[in-house]
């Protein structure tokens, strides 16, 4: 008789992503798979200015046109499709899906076709005249605030979108009250003090799906539905609903393959809402796919954020204090999460530091650009580059190791959970672990001689390390106006096979693996026993999306939990068959058997099929069935941190700058599948270094995205870097019971600073503290050569940008 | 993609395609679309009619002949690329082929329609100045041969006719010839691209033919640097001090960057092509 199988523990190991064979061979279906008989396709007229009060528009020749269904300009649209409510509590302009009377960023949309097909919808787009009457046009942030040369919105004085937020030592969160006492003190105690304005400029997240959305309403059922590439399906269907005036009952949404978001697919956007309306107005379905030209003015923009520096320290290293003023250029519109995304910058000032006196304040500007909102990492890569470039100089002022820096201002590992001053309560941490780990695995000090020889040759070579903590697992229901909690639900089948349903819709997240590796373990069966199904509200009854890295922190977790009840249940009908107490039972390799007494054993599926059929019912038992629902509601955030250095060389002679190493060590808690955690490590880290090497959205003065297409906006290649070294240390969190933390964005936060700081080693022997990203060789090769910074067309170098001060 | 509405024929041969052309109103060849059709995407192009040429038989491929190279029209910066022959005896042409674009433009991608698109920034227009190569075209009148350096005008501006077609290229192979490129890192056209063929003997500069890319409308010659290198002898002091002489009147100024980068740029690069074509020597 052959030996008994034995499945093997899943959680833990490498195994391989089970989406990938179908969405590496095409056969994955995307929103643009979708046809619906019927079906019409829409195509948005949008703005080619960037402000302008329209004069008129002209649709007659687009109505004309044969397969037009109905176009609609947007003072129609406006007749029946509210102004779009925001998530966060700022106050915020109407905002129309379609503009009405001005338009304010170029790419905004101004009319709309209903057509046969997406050909000649385009071509009637195409059709519609537009007249404007042009207003001055302002990209530039800190212009925009003087209220100079225009105001976008009439009732937002000097464009201020969110005005003036102070936070931190001596601030209540709601910012009325505010004491500087210690904050003076700090600075006043400085032996020196860092100060620096700093860019975090502004990225198109470019999904390679863009955005696409299907709407169907039934008329005889009074009911929609709605397919859209989204990260939140159960938000879009609440939003859906409530613009609409019909019930969440009355609404599906799905999410089917979405081919990345990066954040940007978390906002509900204009074309949804205006697709479900049209199909409910019309009584046909229609479909929007986003095309790459739109996708790069009409899709939120990220970051986009001047950071002015001070850092207070006394001469041996200890910082003091750190002010920081910010200053939010949010493009021309608040969107779902825009003014939210700042506020996490503010959050996390605090770094890996135990830094005794912050002050934080956050201004948020209307400019005549595309709107922000999240993407990857949102609002804490901004926070980690301005600390940690801040962090570095103070390093290079006192000719200290960037290491020693800041292991000497690191929160001790004994001292979590920590509240910062910033009020974000730290869950668990070992920040000098990750950094003896990366300086270790890096071979800091060999590095260092080998940077110091090759300058000795005179290469430019520099090294550059930054620490990181991200808040993640988001989180609590108190932050987020959906609240915070995950959904999910287990049902054994009658045959034994597990279906697990998860509200934490995933877009290249991996869950349908790692969530399928979790239960598989907790029930003893195999893998491909369990299948994971999200995205759609019909399935999955309720949820919030992913997004925060949250997915396995918190919907994880609801899925450790359901299942925890549902393996109850099921105990509770094996020790039945077994006339077993339940408390001795073990779901191993397909079997449920009884500890020591290895003959007494069942099969998984007959215990199944018995809580279908149960004659008679179990005592203690009221029902039958195997299925349960569990919500999540995480106590606490989780914070994950690391260590991130990079090994950087710049042509001397074409200022050319090229990665030759990258050491990331990464403390995400327990891994629950080291090769996904890997892979999203690996994207985050391509992000990070794009946005210090080669990524930058630029605007020229008349608010045209000059980097408007892949011709000149660069994504970065494989080609653009080196072998990724990722190590990990293991600080798990008490927020969770798997003590995962979440790892989706961490490869943003420590790789741009690391990188940075490397250029600014490289080129310490001309002087130079600081640079702005991205790494333009244009730009190094101007520090090089003693060449005065140059303004290029559009937002391109500042006087001052590399000119660092020291008081 | 969502071009405006077009015809699609496939021509035969070339004389097929010439047919088409001339029969078809507002038509336009293609082979591998990678210039024609990011336009078509944004509508900056609208052809009523596309005639592809990419399958015509005899229009790609690289052979030897008589001592000269020739590569067909139709043949992919890939083909290029991968060459064993242009690699043996003229391996500037597929260094320059394997630093176009990417791999997915470099499968598609033809030698043919590189050079009548002429984008400013293409790399294959410095080359073709840098081996003289000869351009053959065909058109109604029958055939024709024009030189690389009369061939490339201005700005998307080349010497064909809208009823003509390149059939191919043919060139002297030479293998003292590097290509040295500025990526510009989003495309990967060339912020400069200089393309450098030397003839060195007893230890002496005979002549050099050098081509530029990406620094003005379109590609040319530099020829006070190749003045400067004649007669001289063949060490990087020669070319470190001819490179000086590498120049033009107007230079392209752009975001990637700006006009006094890209005419530093323009020394470097041709330094190093020289220094690599004389590492070939």
């Amino acid at each position: 008789m052959p030996a008994t199988p034995v499945l093997p523990k899943l959680v833990g190991q490498r195994v391989k992503r089970r989406e990938d064979p179908r969405l590496i061979q095409g056969r994955g279906t995307y929103v643009d798979d979708l046809k619906i008989v019927g079906m019409q396709h829409m195509a948005f007229k949008r703005s080619d200015i960037a402000h302008g009060r329209i004069q008129s528009i002209d649709v007659s020749a687009a109505q004309a046109m044969e397969g037009v269904e109905a176009v609609f300009t947007g003072k129609q649209i406006a007749e029946f499709v509210a102004p779009m409510p925001i998530g966060t509590p700022f106050p915020s302009p109407d905002h129309r899906a379609l503009a009405t009377d001005v338009v304010r960023y170029a790419g905004e949309p101004v009319a709309l076709v209903v057509a046969s097909d997406r050909y000649i919808a385009r071509d009637a787009a195409d059709a519609i005249v537009v007249s404007y009457d042009p207003l001055p046009v302002v990209v530039d942030p800190e212009l925009a605030m003087t209220g100079k040369p225009t105001v976008i919105h009439e009732k937002f004085a000097n464009n201020l979108a969110v005005p003036l937020v102070p936070s931190g030592t001596g601030c209540t969160p709601d910012g009325s009250v505010r004491d500087d006492t210690a904050v003076d003190r700090a600075f006043a105690q400085a032996e020196l003090v860092i100060t620096q304005r700093m860019v975090n400029q502004r990225l198109v997240p470019n999904a390679m799906e863009p955005r696409g959305v299907v709407a169907h309403y039934e008329q005889g059922k009074d009911y929609l539905t709605i397919w859209s590439s989204t990260q939140n399906p159960h938000i879009l269907r609440s939003m859906i609903a409530g613009m609409l005036g019909m019930g969440e009952h009355q609404v599906r949404a799905v999410a089917p393959e979405v081919g990345g978001g990066f954040g940007a697919k978390i906002n509900i956007y204009g074309e949804e809402y205006v697709a479900a309306a049209v199909s409910k107005r019309l009584g046909m379905p229609v479909k929007w796919i986003e095309d790459r030209a739109e996708a790069f003015v009409a899709t939120t923009h990220g970051r986009d954020i001047i950071g002015y520096v001070e850092l207070a320290a006394k001469r041996d290293g200890t910082v003091l204090g750190l002010k920081m003023r910010l200053i939010a250029d949010i493009g021309a519109y608040n969107m779902l999460l825009t003014a939210a995304i700042p506020t996490l910058t503010m959050l996390m000032a605090s770094a890996t530091y135990d830094i005794p006196a912050i002050r934080t304040t956050l201004t948020e500007v209307f400019t005549n650009k595309t709107p922000t909102d999240a993407y990857r990492g949102a609002g804490r890569p901004e926070a980690t580059y301005f600390v940690e470039r801040a962090m570095d100089m103070l390093a290079r002022e006192l000719n200290m190791d960037p290491a020693d820096v800041r292991r000497k201002n690191f929160i001790k590992a004994d001292k979590f959970p920590f509240q910062t001053q910033m009020g974000a309560v730290y869950d668990s941490g070992d920040y000098a672990k990750a950094l003896d780990a990366a300086l270790l695995h890096s071979k800091w000090d060999e590095l260092k001689k080998e940077r110091d020889a090759a300058q000795a040759q005179g290469r430019l070579v520099g090294l550059g390390l930054s620490m990181y903590v991200e808040v993640c697992g988001i989180g609590p229901s108190a932050t987020l106006p959906t609240g915070g909690w995950e959904h999910a639900n287990i049902t054994v089948e009658r045959d034994g096979r597990i279906t697990a349903t998860t509200g934490a819709s995933p877009h290249g997240q991996g869950n349908e693996t790692t969530f399928a590796q979790m239960v598989a373990d907790q029930f003893g069966v195999a893998f491909d026993d369990v299948t994971v199904l999200h995205g759609d509200t019909a399935v999955v009854k309720q949820g919030i999306g992913t997004f925060g890295s949250r997915s396995q922190a918190v919907g994880g977790t609801a899925l450790h939990m359901a299942s925890t009840k549902v393996k109850k249940k099921m105990a509770a009908f094996a020790a039945s068959l077994l006339e077993a107490s339940e408390d001795d039972l073990v779901f191993e390799n397909g079997t449920i058997g009884v500890k020591g007494s290895p003959a007494a054993s069942l099969k998984f599926q007959a215990v199944a099929a018995f809580a279908y059929i149960p004659v008679p019912l179990p005592r203690g038992l009221d029902e039958p069935g195997l299925s349960a629902d569990a919500y999540f509601e995480p106590p606490n955030n989780t914070y994950p941190f690391g260590c991130h250095i990079s090994m950087l060389e710049i042509d001397r002679e074409t200022g050319e700058p090229t990665l030759l190493k990258l050491v990331a060590v990464d403390d995400a808690g327990h891994l629950i599948n080291p090769l996904i955690v890997e892979g999203q490590i690996h994207g985050g880290l391509a992000q990070g270094i794009g946005q210090a090497m080669i990524e930058e959205a630029v605007f020229n003065e008349d608010g045209q995205l000059v980097t408007g297409s892949f011709m000149d906006y660069a994504l970065p290649r494989a080609t653009d870097f080196p072998h990724f070294e990722l190590h990990s240390t293991v600080t798990p969190t008490p927020v969770n019971p798997l003590g995962a933390k979440g790892v989706g964005e961490a490869g943003t936060l420590g790789s741009t600073p690391s990188i940075v700081s490397a250029a600014v080693d490289a080129l310490s022997g001309f002087g130079v503290k600081h640079i702005d990203m991205m790494l333009r060789p244009e730009k190094l090769w101007r520090i090089i050569h003693g060449q005065a910074p140059r303004q290029s067309s559009g937002q391109g170098p500042r006087p001052g940008s590399g000119q660092g001060g020291v008081a | 993609m969502i071009p405006t509405a077009f015809d699609y024929q496939r021509a035969t041969s070339i004389d097929d395609a010439l047919a088409k052309l001339q029969a078809a109103s507002g038509g336009k060849l293609i082979a591998g679309g990678h210039s024609l059709v990011p336009l078509m995407k944004l509508r900056l192009s609208e052809p009523a009619v596309l005639i592809d040429v990419a399958r015509i038989p005899g229009l790609s491929g690289i052979k030897e002949k008589d001592g000269k190279i020739e590569i067909g029209a139709a043949t992919t910066h890939r083909e290029v690329a991968a060459s064993a022959l242009l690699k043996q005896v003229c391996p500037v042409i597929a260094d320059t082929a394997i630093e176009i674009g990417d791999p997915q433009v470099r499968n598609r991608g033809t030698l043919g329609g590189s050079l009548a698109h002429a984008d400013p920034a293409a790399d294959y227009p410095a080359v073709m100045l840098a081996v003289d190569a000869e351009i053959h075209i065909k058109g109604p009148q029958g055939w024709r041969k024009v030189k690389a350096n009369d061939f490339f005008q201005g700005l998307f501006t080349v010497d064909l006719a809208p009823n003509e077609i390149i059939a191919g290229v043919q060139f002297t192979p030479i293998k003292s010839a590097a290509y040295a490129k500025l990526h510009q890192r989003a495309s990967h056209f060339a912020i400069v691209g200089v393309a450098a063929a030397i003839d060195v003997k007893g230890g002496v500069f005979q002549s050099a033919r050098i081509g530029l890319t990406g620094a003005g409308t379109h590609a040319v010659r530099l020829t006070a640097v190749e003045q400067a290198l004649a007669g001289k002898p063949a060490t990087k002091a020669t070319i470190a001090s001819a490179s000086e002489a590498a120049a033009v009147d107007e230079v392209n100024s752009d975001i990637h960057a700006s006009d006094d980068y890209r005419r530093a740029m323009i020394k470097v690069f041709t330094r190093r092509a020289l220094e690599g074509a004389l590492a070939r020597a």
